[in-house]
């Protein structure tokens, strides 16, 4: 019923602008002030040192995703007298994530999307409940900011370790490589995303028939003649190991992994953090009309999306569809809505994306992709649900340890 | 060869069954015996040419079959299937990602966007050659005939545009601005409302194409594809592929009076994905493709129930009636096909396999 005033309102203003052309501008009634919604977005910075130079992150890394994202819910705010803004904050080294969420607040903003370590999220999560805010964690991949951990402020459109390595792992079984050799760094992230990929295993029936330990001695990742040692170092790391199928790698920080594909020492597939990866995005993603959402990023920003601006841009459209539906700017109200019955989005995946509501975890397919394309999305055929076919990726329903508060 | 007939002819059963052959043949009268035992050439000859003659009369239709045009998105071409036969009976090349297609009213043009070469071909219906092209802008996906036959209205994905193109002339008469990634374009029967729907948006946009304004702005459920009218203009049927709805519109009213909502046992509510709509000329009985349900939805316009789910091929796209509304077509996209649905007994009666990636469908009028 409120939406049948805007309509009625967008009807006077077109009466009253009579014989001017139609443009966006001209559609704001008079009488009522556009409603607005302010989103900040919190960022801290990711290393540039990375094997790929193509996988630098870019200085508007993520803001660029949330920035499409506010492209897009202007437009349609422009149509029913909703008017979004945007604020972005980037956190210099030890700045304290909670601070920043209060300065938001008094500046008005209650709706942030997060780009943050787990323990600065959590910190975050914290101050926000004080000040009333919600935060989009569109970033970190942590399972126990959506177990253990979770938070009732914090929505989450970044999928976990545990849906990435299930994707995975669904497509590995598909294809009958269930012998895996795991190889993981030195790095704490790295344990983690080891042991997401031994879950995956044991839960679709894999099998992990070595591992071994990459130790990160420091350096950086690019010189002159660097394919020379990498060329003698991958083989070394990987020989003498049992009979395996696919070798997944975890190595979140980017230290070896992207060195493997064509460098083992048994001719095999590369998967995990190299190879053959599982992400929520890649430039390479053009199915479901999702070629319109990479043309329209690349005409903004001269250059590709990336997961993390897709898992942004996927916050931003969770926030306008909020909006849009319930024809409000509270969070109470947003909150409510999003963990309510009624709420789905589109996000060039497929399929409607909805949310966990015992955890707050955004349901979506995953991609496997080498970087040049797309080479399957999970769910795979025949990994079947009571619910959703999604949630046969990461931890389910009646396994969850969150109490969200 | 020759044994096995021997073989045969010693057993008493085939020896029964050439026997009852032979009876057959002759009671099959005096065509049969003149053609075996007549004594000249020239009456054989004579006999065999009233013999097509007759078999012409009866099957005239052929020339007057209705033919469906399918747009192959990947096949870049068009499959063209012989409603009478069912089956494609030509195969064409037009432009790059062929979808939205129609015909003029005369039957004699096609219209396809060909949303990678960023244009509109227009297609002569019998040659299957494309004749011209007319300017669309970037990624035309869907398009409309203006009631007299002389614009084109469409949809340009990549711009935020509706877009009007004079045919005639092949210029750009009118731009529309609408929400993000503007796609089902649909038009009132008395030609006043124009309709376009943005899937990212998430809405239905009425708008008045003399004046080229928007008169509207209707929310709907997400990613809306496709927009219909009823034929006597009181609903507008807006699908939501992502929603998985169909939002029911009162265009005076400019509000969403009603969501059709669809359950199938064994299937999860995501796959149910709402895409191309048509309603019957009575006006009583629309059909909606579900996409990768792989189903066409049979709902009762009064009560807006789902009365029936027909199987068809995989990631069901676009429908078309034949004019008689005999038959209506569905394109498949994966299992690269097009199922026949007998309206009358609502049953999927042929599938007829096309090119690579079917997309849209247009039935000729004659």
């Amino acid at each position: 019923m409120l939406f049948g005033r805007y309509v009625c309102a967008c009807i006077a203003a077109i009466a009253l602008y009579g014989a001017r052309p139609f443009g966006f501008s001209y559609a704001q009634p008079a009488q009522t002030p556009a409603m607005s919604i302010a989103v900040g977005v919190l960022r801290t910075a990711h290393s540039k040192e990375t094997i790929s130079i193509l996988e630098i992150p870019p200085d508007n890394d993520l803001l660029a995703g949330a920035e499409l994202g506010l492209e897009d819910n202007k437009t349609t705010g422009k149509f029913i007298n909703q008017k979004f803004t945007l604020k972005d904050r980037k956190l210099a080294e030890g700045e304290d994530a909670a601070e920043a969420v209060r300065n938001f607040a008094s500046d008005g903003i209650h709706l942030i999307i997060a780009d943050l370590p787990a323990a600065q999220l959590l910190a975050a999560a914290d101050a926000g409940k004080a000040t009333n805010t919600l935060l989009f964690n569109a970033s970190a991949p942590d399972d126990r900011l959506r177990e253990e951990d979770c938070r009732a402020n914090v929505f989450h459109t970044a999928p976990t370790r545990s849906m990435l390595a299930d994707g995975l792992a669904e497509y590995l079984i598909w294809k009958q490589w269930r012998r895996c050799f795991l190889v993981f760094g030195s790095h704490s992230e790295d344990a983690l995303f080891a042991d997401a990929i031994r879950r995956s295993a044991k839960k679709f029936g894999a099998k992990i028939v070595a591992e071994r330990l990459y130790q990160d001695t420091g350096g950086g990742r690019r010189s002159d003649s660097g394919s020379v040692q990498t060329q003698r170092q991958m083989p070394v790391l990987t020989q003498n190991v049992p009979a395996y199928d696919v070798l997944v790698a975890a190595d979140e920080n980017d230290v070896f992994a992207g060195y493997l594909p064509y460098r083992t020492w048994d001719p095999r597939p590369v998967a995990g953090s190299g190879g053959l990866k599982p992400v929520s995005w890649d430039a390479t993603h053009e199915q479901w009309g999702a070629a319109q959402l990479q043309n329209r990023f690349y005409r903004l920003f001269k250059r590709s999306m990336n997961a993390r601006d897709n898992q942004a841009w996927m916050a931003m459209r969770v926030i306008g569809e909020a909006v849009t539906r319930t024809h409000s700017n509270d969070p109470a109200k947003l909150h409510e809505f999003l963990v309510g019955p009624d709420f789905s989005f589109a996000a060039f995946k497929g399929q409607r994306l909805t949310l966990r509501s015992w955890n707050l975890q955004v349901r979506q397919p995953i991609l496997l992709g080498d970087g040049r394309s797309i080479v399957s999305v999970s769910p795979q055929e025949g990994f079947l649900h009571q619910t959703s076919e999604l949630d046969t990726l990461g931890y389910d329903k009646p396994e969850t340890k969150c109490v969200l508060r | 060869m020759r044994a096995a007939l021997a073989d045969g002819e010693d057993n008493p059963l085939m020896r029964r069954r050439l026997a009852q052959r032979r009876v057959s043949k002759h009671r099959n009268g005096i065509f049969w015996y003149i053609l075996r035992d007549a004594p000249s050439a020239l009456l054989r000859t004579m006999v065999v040419a009233g013999l097509v003659l007759v078999m012409q009369a009866t099957t005239s239709t052929p020339a007057l079959a209705y033919m469906a045009y399918v747009t192959n998105e990947k096949g870049n071409s068009i499959s063209v299937i012989d409603l009478d036969k069912l089956e494609v009976v030509k195969t064409a090349k037009v432009g790059q990602r062929p979808r939205g297609i129609v015909l003029n009213k005369e039957g004699t043009q096609i219209f396809i966007c060909a949303g990678d070469d960023d244009t509109i071909n227009i297609v002569d219906a019998k040659t299957l050659q494309i004749i011209g092209d007319l300017p669309s802008g970037p990624d035309p996906e869907l398009l409309i005939l203006s009631p007299d036959g002389k614009l084109v209205y469409l949809s340009n994905e990549n711009d935020n545009l509706v877009t009007m193109v004079d045919i005639d002339t092949r210029k750009v008469v009118g731009e529309i601005p609408v929400g993000v990634e503007p796609e089902g374009m649909a038009l009132s029967p008395d030609g006043k409302i124009l309709v376009n729907t943005s899937e990212t948006t998430n809405m239905a946009h009425l708008i008045d194409p003399q004046k080229k304004e928007i008169i509207a702005n209707i929310l709907v459920g997400a990613r809306p594809r496709f927009a219909q009218f009823t034929p006597d203009g009181s609903e507008l049927w807006v699908s939501a592929e992502v929603g998985g709805t169909i939002s029911v519109i009162d265009p005076a009213k400019h509000e969403v009076k009603q969501k059709i909502e669809f359950a199938i046992p064994g299937l999860p509510k995501e796959a149910i994905q709402p895409i191309g709509i048509r309603i019957s000329r009575d006006g009583k009985t629309a059909f909606v493709a579900l996409g990768p349900a792989n189903r066409v939805a049979v709902i009762d316009t009064a009560t807006k129930q789902v009365t029936k789910y027909l199987l068809v091929g995989q990631r069901v796209w676009q429908l078309a009636f034949t004019p008689d509304e005999k038959y209506l077509l569905s394109t498949n996209g994966v299992s690269n096909d097009v199922s026949v649905i007998d309206v009358a007994g609502l049953k999927v009666v042929k599938s007829i396999p096309v090119g690579s990636f079917p997309w849209g469908v247009a039935v000729s009028p004659r």
